[in-house]
């Protein structure tokens, strides 16, 4: 479960230690934006010495390496991947020679490690105008895509445009994003709202991103977390619902019928589907079938 | 008849000082305060010698009093609380006799029963009238609440009343009362109004103090005492506030009235008396510009003396009646002791204040406290002073989970049953000595420097000098 992933620095310790108790479901360690080049080797030391000795259960560590157009993101690749991140996010993921570049040198060096093939996944950043324009190619290009993720940041940059709090510049690259991603069958996260005093503005965003299909959301502050997990976590009414409609297909089974209605509407395979993600979703989060 | 003396010079001349007495002072106009200072060099200035100074806190500003030490004006100092900056210099050991530290129950008890009897007490008054009355709600140098400065008034041998705002006889809404007072000086100015109170006390923006801060809400939230009529207490720090913050957004959410907030008063506590979270604050001392305003202008906002406070000498004390508390730590170990007298090195650096007796009347004595400060752990195998012991402290808030005193059996199943992340307090030791490693040994020297004396008057911990490389 990735309702919320938050980024941090990796070369700040205090807030590396204190990741997985700032709530998030998976946390972000950032080798690429929060440091600079002189800084690169020391933030990769911490950010592995941090993987190796301390205990994350309950949250998914994904790591920002570089882009592979520097010097560092082979360098980045070596130092974690003995720790099993959850995914690697490879920012600038422009087409799918990007994505099977990366792909390629992390097969090598699980090979190296003895690891299985794909222990690692890869999530590609799509921030450039050519990566939402490839964005379906990239998302099924290998096994190891897991997600894509929309960096608007860059992205709005590149398309030179201004980014805004209300987000018209990036509605296209947003939708495109997760038609490509459920078209290749990955999940697919949205970008931070990077305003940290708009309480208010992050629950319109992050209401906004669920609503167009997003898996879940990023956030650069630790404020954010709390409203972008209850925004994709289910509501009671959508967890009984659920279990109304698994009850309803069960009871169809035991009396040998092939379809059957729930409050007047048919059920069919994807409102299934929704509804056994979400029981799965509810029941990780122990939340109970209401009354 | 007039009691107003022209200087300070003149009433430490007219008290009938004598070397080897007691002065005695209080806390109320903190970091800002003059008045110990002025009153100190006058007597080092007319000859004593050998003087114990009983003062409910010293803080930095107090730092004068380290050359009457060494200069044998100053032989004896009992308090409640002593910042880092006289602190440091009794770790290394500038006194011959050990400082007595109480709290603030146990110091007015003390005075009560005459075990630690004062010669004079020294009262700064941010307003007082020609015969004495006196209060700290007017004047440029207000601090609000008198609350420790009652039972040196009552029961010192002489009492001098120090002022920057001398009114008109009578002054109508006075703290402490003429009968008790004996002189009255006047002078420029008795503080910094900066030093004084602050002017806002902020909560915390650090993500893992709030979350800390949101922990220590939902335990209280699911204590079963958060009911009406709840009673609460809390301290001015960053995460002690959010949480107070928190507090009250669950307490309007679920429509709670509560009977009191106590303590030393903030900002917030005043909101959460405005917004009807609260009938009432009892306060012993101001902490900001807003509870100074509030405790001026709202009749629910009641000033209590330290007796009333916390005195087990006591019929009765507020503390006994209190609900939740949160406090602070610098140490805790794996048997719940608190230590907030010495830092990691083992100097002085504050003091009990209210902290053992809101925990010992407190039915919920919280901690919240980081997992490590810099790089050291909080969680001990044995602290370095006992401040509190740890049968009067029931749960422990880290950012990396909540330890439950192993006596509350009930709360924890409560708070389990809730979804908090309740730890072992033994596996929070180890967590975080993951991180941090397990630190040193702290050097210990062979001289007592200090005595902790528990609110009861027994003799709780001793404190020893660091030896200095």
């Amino acid at each position: 479960m990735r309702r919320s992933m938050l980024f941090l620095p990796g070369n700040n310790p205090n807030m590396l230690i204190n990741g997985n108790c700032l709530g998030s479901d998976a946390i972000i360690f950032d080798l690429e934006d929060a440091v600079s080049p002189a800084e690169k080797d020391a933030a990769r030391i911490l950010v592995r010495n941090t993987m190796r000795y301390m205990d994350f259960r309950g949250c998914e560590i994904i790591v920002r390496i570089n882009s592979i157009d520097t010097a560092y993101w082979q360098k980045d690749i070596d130092e974690i991947m003995p720790y099993k991140p959850g995914l690697v996010l490879l920012p600038k993921t422009g087409s799918a020679a990007d994505a099977l570049e990366a792909d390629r040198y992390m097969t090598e060096v699980e090979q190296k490690l003895g690891l299985p093939q794909n222990t690692v996944g890869l999530m590609p950043l799509i921030e450039t105008a050519m990566g939402v324009e490839n964005a379906f190619a990239i998302a099924s290009s290998t096994k190891r895509v897991k997600a894509l993720f929309l960096g608007a940041e860059d992205l709005t940059a590149d398309l030179q445009c201004k980014r805004t709090k209300e987000g018209r510049e990036i509605e296209y690259a947003r939708t495109r994003l997760v038609v490509a991603a459920r078209a290749a069958g990955v999940d697919v996260y949205d970008t931070p709202f990077t305003d940290v005093n708009d309480d208010e503005g992050i629950v319109t965003d992050a209401q906004l991103a669920k609503a167009l299909g997003f898996t879940g959301k990023a956030s650069i502050s630790p404020r954010h977390v709390e409203v972008i997990n209850a925004v994709f976590s289910p509501t009671q009414k959508e967890v009984d619902y659920a279990y109304e409609v698994m009850d309803a297909i069960e009871l169809a089974k035991s009396q040998g019928k092939g379809a059957i209605a729930l409050h007047g509407k048919m059920i069919d395979a994807p409102i299934v589907t929704r509804a056994q993600q979400t029981i799965a979703m509810a029941q990780a989060l122990g939340m109970e079938r209401g009354v | 008849m007039s009691k107003v003396v022209s200087s300070i010079k003149e009433v430490v001349q007219l008290a009938g000082l004598k070397d080897g007495m007691t002065v005695s002072f209080h806390h109320h106009l903190r970091n800002g305060d003059f008045v110990l200072n002025m009153v100190m060099e006058e007597i080092a200035q007319q000859g004593y010698k050998d003087i114990n100074v009983n003062a409910s806190s010293l803080f930095d500003v107090h730092v004068p009093i380290l050359e009457h030490i060494k200069n044998g004006v100053v032989t004896g100092i009992a308090a409640d609380y002593i910042a880092a900056g006289v602190g440091r210099a009794i770790s290394q050991g500038i006194m011959e006799k050990p400082v007595q530290f109480r709290t603030h129950g146990g110091r007015p008890r003390d005075i009560v029963l005459g075990n630690t009897p004062i010669d004079v007490a020294f009262i700064a008054a941010p307003t007082a009238d020609t015969m004495g009355n006196c209060s700290g709600k007017y004047g440029k140098s207000a601090c609000g609440s008198l609350g420790y400065a009652f039972a040196d008034a009552m029961f010192a041998k002489k009492v001098v009343v120090i002022t920057d705002n001398l009114v008109p006889y009578p002054l109508q809404d006075f703290s402490i009362s003429e009968d008790w007072v004996d002189y009255v000086v006047q002078v420029d100015a008795i503080g910094n109004p900066k030093g004084i109170v602050s002017g806002t006390t902020q909560i915390t923006r650090d993500p893992v103090g709030l979350v800390m801060a949101s922990h220590a809400a939902q335990v209280i939230a699911n204590s079963g005492l958060l009911k009406d009529g709840f009673s609460f207490q809390t301290g001015a720090g960053g995460a002690s506030l959010a949480a107070a913050k928190f507090l009250k957004d669950i307490m309007l959410e679920r429509g709670i009235q509560g009977s009191f907030g106590l303590g030393g008063i903030t900002g917030y506590m005043v909101d959460m008396l405005q917004a009807g979270c609260f009938r009432n604050l009892m306060d012993v001392q101001c902490f900001d510009l807003k509870a100074v305003e509030s405790i001026r202008t709202d009749p629910r906002h009641q000033e209590i003396s330290a007796m009333h406070y916390a005195s087990p000498a006591s019929r009765s004390a507020v503390v006994d009646s209190l609900d939740v508390v949160i406090l602070g730590a610098t140490e805790i170990d794996t048997d719940f002791n608190v230590n907030v007298h010495t830092d990691s090195n083992g100097y002085i650096m504050g003091g009990s204040g209210g902290h053992s007796d809101t925990a010992a009347g407190a039915k919920l004595s919280m901690i919240i406290a980081p997992m490590f400060r810099a790089r050291l752990p909080i969680v001990t195998d044995h602290v370095t002073c006992i401040s509190t012991p740890g049968k009067d402290i029931d749960v422990l808030v880290t950012q990396g989970g909540i330890a439950v005193n192993p006596k509350n059996v009930e709360l924890t199943a409560n708070l389990k049953a809730a979804g908090l992340p309740i730890v072992d307090i033994h596996e929070l030791k180890e967590k975080t000595e993951r991180i941090t490693g397990t630190p040193a040994k702290l050097p210990k020297g062979d001289r007592v420097v200090a005595e902790v004396i528990s609110r009861d008057g027994e003799l709780l911990d001793r404190i020893y000098n660091v030896p200095q490389k």
